[in-house]
């Protein structure tokens, strides 16, 4: 077992080193070795989920010790694994989705001279995010993390002779350091409350700890969770990070990794159940960032940001029901995997469209594509259906529990958090429809790209399509699948915990209300983008769309308050340096020298006026030694 | 040798006992102190070679005896501690005249090393151009000769060498062996002068400039006197304190410590006149002071300049490195051995001391334009950070002052090496602005004199850091904590005039007229080497070194 989880882990790192530093004797097969070996670690991952599932519930954690890391008196920090439900769910979808994505890059970076660094990327990525997920610890977490946002930022700016996708890479790179301090400081308040850096040791003291303790702690994983996990008021980033190519859109930053923030307040959830003040602040931070960005998608033209504000108003939904505490873990959990199908599914048929359309994203430029991709067409749709939450498909499975979560909170918050997520729910029901109308309805409004070829869309070619397709079904059946006979929510209550919440509404209240919803939602794009010609160019529209269009001022927020305050605090530190600081150091320095100086006067040369500070000399040592004794 | 134990027996047996009816036949082991007799002995054969062998023999023959003396006399320390005389075996040989211990051993063991290295640059011949087809060294062909006279010229023309430097090296070696073993202010003070005579003339033998040369043997020599006068009014007044000049002794026979903490079994006659702290804290002080010149502290540092630059630059090295490791050897005896009882009176002199040694040598060091003077004052400045440590009165204290002497002399020797190597057609080239852009032109040697410079000013993973730090904390540690927080200023003043001297070799254009860089014979090599080799060896793994000085720290009494 030990060997099997290292191997996991051990699979796609080494793929990335053979990648990486096998250098160019290695460009032909290169991206054959890569998804060998992402397909090697999900064989694996099978073979352990198999091996859990032999056992019984109770005795399915499975611990394993490698080494000790860095062993400094008490600091002890150990590389070991621990695999158990929550991060089984998490190894499968990692290296499930993880190698359809290896497969369908085949194809879509085909064309692309450095694919071989590509692969390596990837593989590096599967790795880390492996480590991530299997970590017994947080400082080994710790690396995980910090190795998912190396890989995310080398992978956003992979086409790095784009300005736009290397600033894309560095303002995803410096936003998520603000929330890795945010970790790094949780880490050092555990260690120091804990004693230790173990998930089994910590949550078994949690009771122990002080309040105060545990909800700075629980803030602090919050904002770590909040920056890789683009809520707000970290979100800025994921726009951005969608100059990246479309797989990496598609596993990195919708499926996968940016999920990493959900699965820290879920592993944490020991921590959050006894600080109902960071349960809240995570509640809030869902709520506002499931709307923040289903509004941001409602108003962007290019198809992956409304599908990246999309990304992000699905996990404000997972981060809301983490903060429901065990009502919501399980949901949170569930609906972050079908969110991982449908999603990768969406971006993956978007990335099917950008390669049949000459790379163009602009979903003005788009129209009556279905006829052309029929593919493409019909698994796109079966992941609108589901994110939507269609009856019947995955998304409404796991969307309405988060929904009838929300209420169940109880009091007014349950009724505002539940409010929330059911109009966020007819928002999402809008912008799909947008995005599904857009692209594939209408009439053509397809026009030259910059270097004057019209585009002649066509479908993708086999090893892009059965990825969709695999993922299509997944979309479909899978939020069915775990809600039969509530699977799902016995098979990951063992770790999370689970308690029923006492919903003023019932099951079918809410789930009624969600289709009306949805429907309304829905019918409001048709009444817009179906009924009328959408125009080439995009209206000027009010002031709230032209907001959404600048991703509701963010960016705008961010300069004015943190770049210029910034630099104003840079300026005036500068100012203080030159003035205080320098000029205390070179006063100094004047000063010594100017002392320096007028001492060598005393060393004159002549043997006489040496001899009389020596007479002086022993003058006041005996007569300090005498005034010493009091003589 | 044993002349001075015979005078020392006579005087204090005539103390001990109240009737001086009888001299004793003197007891000497002569096993134990044979590292000082070897060296002593070598410098006799010296002396005969010079007076019967042929001239043209003498330079190899002077070396060879000389080499050969000191490996000897390395071996016998080495055998000696080996049996244990360093530990569990130290005790006070030559009846009560020399300590035969841990730290006497050491830092013999330490001088011996110094001097050996020493010989070898003073050996060296290759860097003056040849002189009417004679290899010439760093020393007048004749020192008797007035500077510019027929007669010296004469003298260089016949390709005369002073090769009597030997000898003398050896002389003041042997005295500078007994210095720090002394267990008697007799003894002491005979040490003092059989090594400070020597170090006086070979200081007046400098091949160039050599008014200036002779200038500096003058003043050193006057000054000298002057400080060991006060040594030895010091010695006659804590005689007639203690009635004895022994550091320590017996209940029935007491040394200068038994008196002072009282546990002396003192006839009626003469604790009538002994006990007068008066003479005892006037006493000591000059004693102290005595010792705090051959050190180099503020504010009887004066003439460490003058002579540091004046002396032929091999003599300035050993000078710098032997002089300091033996005065701190005899000033640690002192103040451990026979004046711990009154520490609440001389430590706050010393910190004192201390404190103006480190920050006038740091501070006047800052606007020296002559790299021998440079190194002076950076002395200078080391002193005061030994005397920190000094200070601690600890275990620790000991230690960390050995190790520190070992960093600081092998560091200095290689230093004033390089100052050999760096020439124009008026010999050395020692003004500052003439080193400007030496990197540029010979890159390994001003990189190892950039290593030296890092040492001295206390970088990290040189022997000069570990020798700081194992000193500020030994003093931190007795509760010095001032003192280590000026030394530290200090420290970081210092730090500016050697990374000053880095950057002026690394960093400014080459002068067009500037020096050239002799290629030296393997023996300035070797002392480069060796210097370049303890800075790292002691800077990387100190803990070795650290941990022998710990075991070499324990005075007998």
């Amino acid at each position: 077992m030990d060997h099997l989880i290292g191997a996991l882990v051990g699979a796609p790192l080494l793929g990335a080193a053979v990648l990486l530093l096998g250098g160019r004797r290695l460009d032909r097969i290169g991206h054959w070795v890569g998804t060998l070996l992402a397909a090697v670690s999900f064989a694996l991952g099978v073979a352990l989920f198999a091996d859990m599932l032999s056992k019984d519930t109770g005795r399915r954690t499975f611990t394993s010790h490698l080494f000790t890391w860095v062993p400094v008196d008490s600091f002890r920090a150990d590389v070991g694994f621990q695999l158990d439900q929550l991060s089984m769910t998490f190894v499968l979808l990692i290296t499930g989705v993880g190698t359809l994505i290896h497969i369908y890059s085949i194809g879509y970076m085909a064309h692309d001279e450095r694919r071989r660094r590509f692969f390596g990327y990837l593989n590096l990525f599967l790795a880390a995010m492996l480590l991530l997920v299997l970590a017994n610890n947080y400082l080994l977490l710790y690396v995980g993390w910090e190795g998912v946002g190396l890989a995310s930022y080398l992978l956003i700016g992979f086409w790095q002779h784009k300005p736009s996708a290397a600033t894309a890479a560095k303002k995803a790179f410096i936003v998520n350091r603000v929330g890795d301090v945010g970790l790094s400081i949780a880490i050092m308040l555990l260690f120091t409350t804990f004693n230790s850096f173990s998930f089994s040791p910590v949550f078994g003291a949690v009771r122990d700890a002080s309040g105060g303790r545990l909800t700075a702690i629980g803030l602090l994983l919050l904002l770590a969770a909040c920056g890789k996990s683009a809520q707000v008021p970290l979100q800025s980033w994921l726009g951005d990070a969608m100059e990246g190519p479309t797989p990496v859109s598609a596993l990195i930053h919708a499926a996968t990794m940016v999920t990493a923030g959900v699965y820290l307040v879920t592993r944490s959830g020991a921590i959050f159940n006894a600080s109902a003040t960071a349960q809240l602040a995570v509640c809030v931070v869902g709520a506002v960032t499931l709307i923040f960005g289903a509004i941001v998608g409602c108003a962007k033209d290019d198809i992956k940001k409304a599908l990246a504000g999309s990304t992000m108003s699905q996990i404000g939904y997972m981060m809301l029901a983490a903060g429901l505490g065990p009502v919501g873990y399980v949901f949170a959990i569930m609906h972050l995997v079908t969110h991982g199908f449908f999603k990768a599914g969406l971006f993956l048929g978007a990335g099917s469209v950008m390669h049949g359309m000459n790379d163009e994203v602009d979903m003005r430029k788009f129209g009556g594509l279905r006829g052309y991709m029929p593919v493409t067409f019909i698994t796109f749709g079966l992941g609108y259906l589901a994110i939507i939450g269609f009856p019947g498909l995955s998304g409404f499975w796991t969307k309405d529990k988060i929904i009838e979560a929300a209420f169940a909170k109880g009091g007014g918050e349950g009724w505002v958090l539940g409010v929330v997520a059911l109009i966020g729910a007819g928002v999402t029901a809008f912008y799909m429809t947008r995005v599904m109308l857009m692209t594939f309805f209408g009439e053509k409004r397809w026009q030259p790209d910059a270097q004057g070829h019209q585009p002649h869309p066509h479908e993708s070619p086999k090893s892009m399509t059965v990825p969709m397709i695999i993922l299509a079904f997944g979309s479909v059946f899978a939020g069915g699948l775990f809600s039969l006979n509530s699977s799902f929510l016995h098979w990951l209550e063992p770790v999370t915990g689970y308690s029923e919440g006492h919903s003023p509404l019932t099951a079918w209240q809410v789930s009624v209300a969600t289709f009306v919803v949805l429907v309304v939602g829905a019918g409001l794009a048709w009444q817009q983008y179906g009924r009328k010609p959408v125009p080439a160019v995009a209206p000027r529209g009010s002031v709230l769309t032209r907001a959404a269009r600048r991703d509701l001022l963010q960016d705008d927020f961010n300069h004015v308050v943190l770049v210029r305050g910034g630099e104003h605090l840079t300026r005036t530190l500068v100012h203080l340096d030159h003035s205080l600081v320098d000029g205390a150091v070179n006063g100094t320095a004047a000063g010594v020298g100017g002392v320096s100086a007028r001492l060598r006067k005393v060393q004159n040369g002549f043997v006489r006026s040496y001899a009389v500070s020596m007479l002086g000399g022993a003058a006041v040592l005996v007569a300090a030694t005498l005034l010493m004794r009091g003589i | 040798m044993s002349a001075t134990a015979v005078v020392h027996s006579l005087l204090t047996s005539a103390a001990a006992t109240p009737a001086a009816d009888r001299i004793p036949t003197p007891h000497i082991e002569y096993a134990q102190l044979s590292p000082v007799l070897i060296v002593l002995g070598t410098a006799t054969v010296g002396v005969l070679a010079e007076a019967f062998l042929p001239r043209r023999s003498r330079y190899w023959a002077q070396l060879g005896i000389t080499v050969v003396g000191l490996a000897a006399a390395f071996a016998a320390i080495i055998a000696l501690a080996a049996d244990g005389y360093a530990t569990t075996r130290a005790h006070i040989a030559a009846m009560g005249a020399v300590a035969v211990d841990g730290p006497a051993l050491f830092l013999q063991g330490t001088i011996v090393l110094i001097a050996l290295v020493a010989a070898f640059t003073f050996a060296e011949r290759r860097l003056d151009p040849v002189a009417h087809g004679n290899r010439v060294d760093s020393f007048a062909a004749q020192g008797s000769a007035v500077p510019g006279s027929p007669q010296e010229m004469k003298a260089v023309r016949a390709g005369f060498t002073t090769t009597e430097v030997f000898p003398l090296l050896l002389f003041a070696v042997g005295g500078m062996m007994i210095f720090p073993a002394a267990n008697d202010l007799l003894t002491l003070f005979v040490s003092l002068e059989v090594f400070s005579l020597p170090l006086y003339l070979l200081c007046a033998l400098a091949r160039r400039r050599r008014l200036m040369s002779q200038e500096a043997a003058v003043k050193y020599f006057l000054l000298g006197a002057f400080s060991s006068a006060f040594l030895l009014f010091g010695i006659a007044l804590l005689y007639g304190y203690a009635g004895t000049v022994a550091y320590t002794g017996t209940a029935t026979a007491p040394g200068i410590a038994q008196v002072i903490d009282g546990s002396a079994n003192l006839t009626p006659a003469l604790a009538n006149s002994t006990g007068n702290d008066a003479l005892l804290l006037i006493g000591g002080a000059m004693v102290i002071m005595g010792l705090l010149f051959k050190v180099g502290a503020v504010p009887f540092h004066q003439w460490t300049p003058d002579v540091y630059q004046g002396a032929p630059t091999p003599v300035t090295g050993f000078m710098a490195a032997a002089t300091k490791v033996a005065a701190f050897g005899a000033l640690l005896r002192l103040l451990y051995v026979v004046l711990p009882g009154m520490r609440w009176d001389w430590r706050p002199v010393m910190w004192g001391v201390a404190i103006v040694t480190m920050v006038i040598g740091a501070i006047v060091a800052v606007t020296q334009t002559d790299v021998k003077r440079l190194l002076a004052y950076s002395s200078i400045a080391h002193a005061g950070f030994l005397l920190a440590g000094v200070i601690a009165v600890s275990p620790s204290g000991v230690s960390s002052v050995l190790f520190y002497l070992v960093a600081y002399s092998f560091v200095t020797l290689g230093g004033f090496a390089v100052v050999t190597l760096v020439r124009d057609a008026g010999g050395e080239a020692t003004h500052l602005s003439k080193w400007a852009g030496l990197g540029r032109r010979s890159p390994l040697v001003a990189a190892v004199f950039a290593v030296f410079l890092l040492s001295f000013a206390g970088i990290p993973l040189t022997a000069g850091f570990a020798g700081k730090f194992a000193v500020f904390q030994a003093a931190a540690q007795a509760g010095a904590v001032p003192l280590v927080v000026i030394g530290v200023i200090a420290s970081a003043i210092a730090a500016f005039f050697y990374i000053r001297v880095i950057v002026m070799m690394f960093f400014s254009e080459p002068q067009p007229d500037g020096p050239t860089v002799a290629i030296p014979s393997p023996l300035t090599s070797s002392a480069i080497a060796i210097g370049v080799v303890v800075t790292l060896v002691l800077g990387v793994a100190p803990q070795y070194f650290l941990d022998l000085a710990g075991k070499a720290g324990v005075f007998v009494r």
